[in-house]
């Protein structure tokens, strides 16, 4: 049970957006998350991300599975639409959604446990549908609500609350994501708001799956020494690569860029996302090179930060699939339903 | 950046909006959780100890704490903290057995204290009781200087005065009235050991224009027609009334006028409403008496006929005013006569020192005010001080009071031999508020309800008598919802930079984002960027962590907004930040340790 709430308050001058709503309107129910817990800076994270982008929470639809990390979709754009569903299960549930209407904004939340264990086929198809939904992996190498087994994310090596060691691969989601095809792979850090903002703005705006795979540390189970998930030890191997930033339509690129060090990707929906590497030899646009990176900052433990990879030119699920713009709920009911004749000559063409 | 020193004791204090604008620095939200705890006696006592007349300011103070209240920039309107001081002194028991009580032996040195105000009476309740031999001369028949001559009895009850007189007097003080002292020399030829002049500022200011000595029957002088009015030499004015001037004197001069049988009252203003010098509460209760308040009419003549004042004339005005809202420019735009029995003229106050000889080696700098040291009160000549309106010209009873006690310290430092400026510091004393998980010792859960609005007794009855006190203070739903209405601004934010690590929680739980952990940057102008209100007033203080642990980087705060709701130390998960209760030590007489033989 919720023991306090936030209260909600207006200040005198408090800023709005194009909406003329508050941060505060972008929040939902209070957390009953650990204090301290990782995941409220990545609901945090994604509350302000809307905010910026006056996005109407009645557009957005929030899924997810089972954790701590999948409850809180409750405790962010409470006015948002939303289901938890089953352990593993929330890309299916997205997948359906997203073909129903593709006019809205999906949002996955779900945790290491919940997509890289029982739920490691269903993300993999999603990601290879390209489904449009921005996919956040809240990532602490521990199956917290459980309280603290070694997840799938769990380094080799890595130490248990109460001593065990990791002995297992870790399954690295952004690897995966690569090697099947994924459009926009990120990392972040939950204590990293700024570049996490960043990501899920230009996440949201990219055509297609956008995974977000966020380190959110679990204070409760894997925040001791020896755990390579801890804010200590994030913050001492955080490695900046890629920054991206999200340019809306509306506005032109007015910083000046040399080439090589920042490029602006042209977005499906007229903006773009100006990518400014921090690393000169790392090339956000080349998956092979992406891969490489990765696996060799898996060698020297560093996590490898920004936007990752990106490629706007694959369809999304609605395209490949010819999907109505028309949501179903919208189409006359002799469409979606064009009787007994039309089904018997459409079973003709197949016999 | 330095890193905020947080042991500095004034960072803490200024926190606290209402103490720190408080001229005594009454600890207000300490003493509204006793009041909201049904603690009225505590309430009262604690007080007491700051601003020594709760009962009397309860009613009538200034209250520079309401419009610092950090309430006010939450939802526009400040605890109604003047109102709840009245519940605590309205609702106290008998007290007496707990205040400072007579001594059995007094210490031998005499003070004479000139003038029988708050000033005078502060100085006598912080030295009776260490053993100081009190004497203080009033010229009156009566004491309580302007707080009995002036202020209404409809708006201060005589019992209310009496009783906060009589506790001081009953600390062993001698009381002499109809005792002028009409020569400072022979006073000092008595051989005192120290001399408080706390006269206040008694002459009111006169207007001279044609008309004025035909008229003089029927043109008063408002704190001395007041004071008649108080003493009952007068008891009756015209029915047309115009009072000159527009602050609090002539508000209580208009109401009062009211209450003495005129029916047509108007207080006529040179200037539009927002150069008036009255406080809002005072014009809205004349309004509500009907009182009409005359905008842009600048005074002219006195118009008289046989001999007797019938009216006034005056020029109207026309103003420029820039975006600033300061006056440009200004023209006659015509000329309006308005019939009258009576003028009362509430223009201003003056010191006057009649009874100060030249050569008493007392210096006076321009407009004849004395020169009086603003740490120590003390005059030019060594042992002789000034408190109240009588130092730096009027001001209101809580200045006299603070007054007081800063003479009274240097009273006691002068009289023990001891460095007048060597005073005891202010300090802050922390204790941590947390009682467990989602348990504070104080109620830090934030109520959005409105300030409740005092009641009157009805405007049919209200003009039956002189002294029916107008606001019936509040009742006990009222108290009830208005003590939660405070933020308790001294439960302080206190961090501990070695604890934090980072993980943001407290900055996305905080209900008024004033949290930031940020790189640290040369200037608070940088470290303010990174804020979500970055425009806050540069008055508020920003705090400034030592660097993080982890990364380095700082944590700041915004103190403009914080609600001290307690939320970022219930999410801390390391107790990085804590909540604790702040007492900040205003040290007065008692308190200057070292001087104990
Ligand atoms: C009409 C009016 C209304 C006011 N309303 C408020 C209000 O609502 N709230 C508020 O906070 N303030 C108010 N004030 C101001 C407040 O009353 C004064 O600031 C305060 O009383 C000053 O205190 P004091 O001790 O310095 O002097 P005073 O209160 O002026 O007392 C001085 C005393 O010294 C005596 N005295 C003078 N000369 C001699 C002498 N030579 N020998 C012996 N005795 C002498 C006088 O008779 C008087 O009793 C009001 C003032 C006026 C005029
Ligand atoms: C079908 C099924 N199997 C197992 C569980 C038990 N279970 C609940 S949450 C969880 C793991 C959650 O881990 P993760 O997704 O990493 O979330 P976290 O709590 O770490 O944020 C498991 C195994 C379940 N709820 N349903
Ligand atoms: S158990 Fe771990 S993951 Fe779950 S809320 Fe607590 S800190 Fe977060
Ligand atoms: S007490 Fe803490 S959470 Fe509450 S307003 Fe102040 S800084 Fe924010
Ligand atoms: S909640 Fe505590 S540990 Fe976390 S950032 Fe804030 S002060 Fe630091
Ligand atoms: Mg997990």
């Amino acid at each position: 049970m919720t023991s306090f709430v936030k209260p909600k308050i207006r200040r005198l001058n408090e800023p709005t957006n194009g909406l003329g709503k508050t941060r505060a309107d972008y929040d939902g129910a209070m957390s009953t998350l650990c204090a301290g817990c990782g995941h409220d800076s990545v609901t945090a994270a994604l509350a302000r991300a809307f905010y910026e982008l006056s996005t109407d929470p009645k557009d957005v639809v929030k899924v997810s599975g089972i954790g701590c990390s999948s409850k809180t979709t409750t405790y962010f754009l409470k006015d948002a639409h939303g289901a938890n569903t089953v352990h593993g299960r929330m890309p299916s549930f997205a997948t359906g959604a997203a073909a129903v209407n593709k006019n809205l904004t999906y949002v996955g939340v779900s945790g290491d446990g919940d997509s890289l264990s029982i739920g490691l086929g269903q993300m993999a198809h999603a990601i290879r549908r390209n489904v449009d939904m921005i996919y956040m992996l809240e990532n602490n190498g521990v199956y917290g609500l459980t309280k603290g087994q070694f997840s799938a994310s769990s380094d080799v090596g890595s130490k248990a609350k109460k001593g065990a060691t990791n002995m297992l691969p870790p399954i690295d989601p952004a690897i995966m994501a690569l090697s099947i095809g994924a459009t926009f792979v990120a990392r972040s850090f939950s204590g990293d708001k700024a570049q996490l903002v960043s990501l899920i703005k230009a996440g949201i705006a990219h055509r297609g799956f956008a995974l977000i795979d966020v380190i959110s540390p679990c204070v409760s189970f894997n925040d001791h020494k020896g755990s390579t998930k801890s804010y200590a030890h994030t913050y001492q191997y955080y490695h900046k690569a890629v920054h991206a930033d999200y340019v809306p339509p509306s506005e032109e690129i007015t910083a000046a860029y040399d080439e090589g060090e920042t490029m602006p990707v042209e977005l499906h929906d007229g903006g773009s996302i100006l990518l400014r590497k921090l690393d000169k030899d790392y090339d956000p646009t080349n998956r092979a090179s992406a891969m490489e990176k990765l696996l060799e900052s898996q060698q020297t433990q560093e996590i490898l930060t920004g936007l990752l990879y990106i490629d706007e030119s694959r369809p999304a699920m609605a395209e490949h699939k010819k999907l109505p713009d028309t949501p179903l709920h919208s189409l006359p009911y002799s469409k979606l339903n064009p009787g007994a004749e039309a089904l018997r000559k459409i079973q003709e063409e197949f016999r | 950046m330095k890193p905020t020193d947080t042991s500095n004791p004034d960072y803490f204090h200024k926190v606290v909006d209402c103490q720190w604008a408080c001229p005594a620095h009454t600890p207000v939200p300490a003493y509204i959780r006793l009041i909201a705890q049904g603690r009225y006696s505590d309430a009262y006592l604690l007080n007491r100890d700051s601003n020594v007349f709760p009962g009397i300011l309860g009613r009538v103070c200034d209250r520079p704490c309401e419009p610092a209240c950090r309430r006010t920039r939450v939802d526009g309107e400040p605890v109604a903290i003047c109102r709840l001081k009245r519940v605590a002194a309205d609702h106290r028991d008998d007290v007496t057995s707990r205040l400072p009580q007579k001594p059995d032996q007094t210490n031998g040195k005499r003070i004479a204290l000139i003038g029988a105000g708050p000033a005078s009476f502060t100085v006598a309740n912080d030295l009776a009781p260490l053993g100081y031999e009190c004497t203080i001369f009033e010229k009156l028949p009566e004491a309580g200087g302007l707080m009995r001559a002036n202020i209404p009895a409809f708006r201060l009850p005589e019992k209310v005065l009496n009783e906060e007189l009589q506790y001081i007097l009953d600390m062993g003080v001698e009381l002499k009235l109809n005792t002028p002292v009409s020569s400072m020399k022979a006073l000092l030829d008595e051989g005192w050991d120290a001399v408080f002049v706390g006269t206040g500022a008694p002459k009111g200011k006169d207007l001279h224009l044609p008309g004025r000595e035909e008229a003089d029957e029927n043109i008063h002088i408002g704190i001395d027609w007041l004071e008649s009015v108080a003493f009952e030499h007068i008891d009756e004015i015209g029915k047309n009334v115009l009072i000159i001037g527009v602050g609090n004197t002539a508000m209580d001069c208009c109401r009062t006028s009211l209450r003495l049988g005129a029916d047509n009252v108007k207080v006529m203003a040179r200037k539009p409403r927002n150069f008036f010098k009255a406080s809002e509460w005072e014009l809205e209760d004349a309004e509500e008496e009907n009182i009409q308040i005359v905008v842009n009419h600048s005074p002219k003549t006195f118009v008289t006929e046989n001999g007797k004042l019938v009216g006034m004339t005056f020029e109207l005005m026309e103003y420029d005013v820039d975006d600033k809202g300061e006056i440009t420019g200004q023209r006659v735009i015509g000329e309006e006569t308005l019939p009258c029995d009576d003028v009362i003229l509430a223009i201003g106050q003056e010191n006057a020192f009649p009874w100060i000889e030249n050569d008493a080696g007392i210096e006076f700098g321009k407009w004849d005010v004395p020169v009086v040291d603003e740490e120590t009160f003390e005059s030019t000549r060594k042992g002789v001080f000034f408190g109240g309106d009588s130092a730096f010209g009027p001001k209101n009873i809580i200045w006299a009071v603070e007054h007081g006690h800063q003479a009274a310290i240097s009273i006691h430092r002068h009289c023990q031999g001891l460095g007048l400026r060597d005073r005891a510091p202010r300090e802050v004393e922390l204790q941590s508020a947390k009682m467990g998980m989602f348990e504070w010792r104080y109620s830090n859960a934030y109520t959005a309800a409105e300030r409740r609005e005092m009641e009157h007794v009805a405007l049919v009855d209200r003009f039956q008598r002189l002294n029916i006190e107008v606001e019936l203070g509040f009742n006990a739903e009222q108290i009830a919802v208005e003590v939660q209405r405070c933020l308790n601004c001294d439960v302080q934010t206190v961090f501990e930079a070695p604890l934090c690590e980072e993980c943001d929680a407290c900055i996305d739980v905080c209900p008024v984002e004033c949290l930031s952990i940020t790189p640290d940057a040369d200037s608070e102008a940088e470290l303010r960027a990174s804020l979500t209100q970055p425009e806050a007033p540069e008055e508020q203080s920003l705090f400034v962590s030592n660097p993080l642990p982890l990364t380095g980087r700082v944590m700041i705060k915004d103190e403009n907004v914080c609600l001290h709701c307690g939320l970022c130390a219930e999410r801390c998960p390391t107790s990085a930040w804590d909540m604790k209760e702040g007492v900040i030590k205003i040290p007065h007489a008692d308190d200057q340790v070292e001087t104990v033989a």
